[in-house]
């Protein structure tokens, strides 16, 4: 679930993801929100926008206690 | 395309944690496994493992790890170091193990100066039997064991180990950590650098205190449980450098 805006891309592996909300509380640009579908743990998962920018920070990822966030320079 | 955050070498991979939304567990693993390839002392490495929340860690490093009896993980430590100097020795223990049932053995293994790494995750309750009053629980801070809010007059007050230890001439290096958000992790992740790098040089005991949520136990979503350490927990125990004495032993 790749979606490309801006420098930078930012996927989630939704399986893994067990819906904390830290990554969407500490983006500075609101490229993660939660999305309305469930995963197999029957957690909400964070999902990124499509039409906004990531810059690359790695917050996301260093908050992240599960490692499911990708980002990958364009 | 370019991985810009390629996955720990010494993390397994794939694999999802028993851990709840948001703890602090997974994050403190993450920057632990990243500090071993960093460092270059995976090869070498060996943690020992406490009861608590963190006993299926072995789950998850992908390097040798040890279980030891409940609080003894400092012992257990102290046998493994002084048989094998060679080797990298931590321990990943828990407020409810170090600081309640292995307060002995912790106070002693810092007090022999042995040359360990102690990673203390501290979240004011005991997680893994569901969030009972620990000897670190906050004043007025409500768990299952006290719930009215702990009361100095009939259970004590927090014990603050780390600061305890940090007096003892044998540690060498003692900090306090909050794990409350970006900064936090930038803070614990240099904390944890400078406690293995005083291993790794041979200078004696260092103890890393990491102030962690535990989102599940406090009844708080993992956002608020982050507030809640910046805004209550930093109150009672202040995250510092508490001694550093690896000037005076170089």
């Amino acid at each position: 679930m790749a979606q490309k805006t801006g420098k930078c891309t930012v996927m989630v592996k939704s399986e893994s993801c067990k819906g904390c909300s830290l990554c969407i509380e500490f983006c500075k640009s609101g490229k993660l929100v939660l999305s309305d579908k469930l995963n197999k743990m029957g957690y909400r998962y964070a999902e990124p926008v499509e039409d906004t920018a990531c810059t690359g920070c790695m917050i996301c990822t260093s908050i992240c206690p599960d490692l499911v966030i990708e980002v990958y320079d364009e | 395309m370019k991985l810009k955050n390629d996955w720990p070498k010494y993390y397994k991979k794939d694999v999802v944690s028993h851990y709840c939304p948001g703890c602090g567990h997974g994050i403190v693993h993450r920057i632990v496994a990243e500090l071993l390839e960093e460092m270059q002392v995976g090869e070498r490495a060996i943690c020992v493992n406490p009861a608590g929340c963190a006993v299926l860690a072995y789950l998850y490093f992908d390097i040798d790890m040890l279980e030891s009896a409940h609080g003894r993980g400092t012992a257990m430590a102290t046998g493994i170091k002084r048989a094998r100097p060679d080797l990298f020795v931590f321990t990943y223990q828990g407020d409810g193990d170090l600081s309640a049932i292995g307060t002995a053995e912790t106070i002693h293994s810092a007090n022999r100066g042995e040359h360990i790494t102690v990673i203390f995750i501290n979240n004011a309750v005991y997680g893994m039997t569901g969030g009972q009053m620990a000897p670190t629980t906050l004043i007025g801070q409500e768990t299952t064991t006290s719930p009215l809010g702990r009361n100095p007059a009939l259970e004590g007050y927090p014990l603050h180990i780390t600061d305890l230890v940090a007096t003892f001439r044998g540690v060498i290096y003692a900090e306090r950590v909050s794990l409350d958000g970006p900064a936090g992790v930038t803070r614990t992740k240099k904390a944890i650098r400078n406690a293995f790098q005083t291993q790794i040089d041979g200078l004696g005991y260092s103890i890393v205190e990491i102030l962690s949520a535990c989102p599940t136990n406090w009844k708080m979503s993992p956002v608020d449980s982050f507030s809640w350490i910046k805004n209550e927990m930093t109150r009672e125990y202040t995250p510092g450098v508490l001694t550093d004495k690896r000037g005076d032993k170089k």
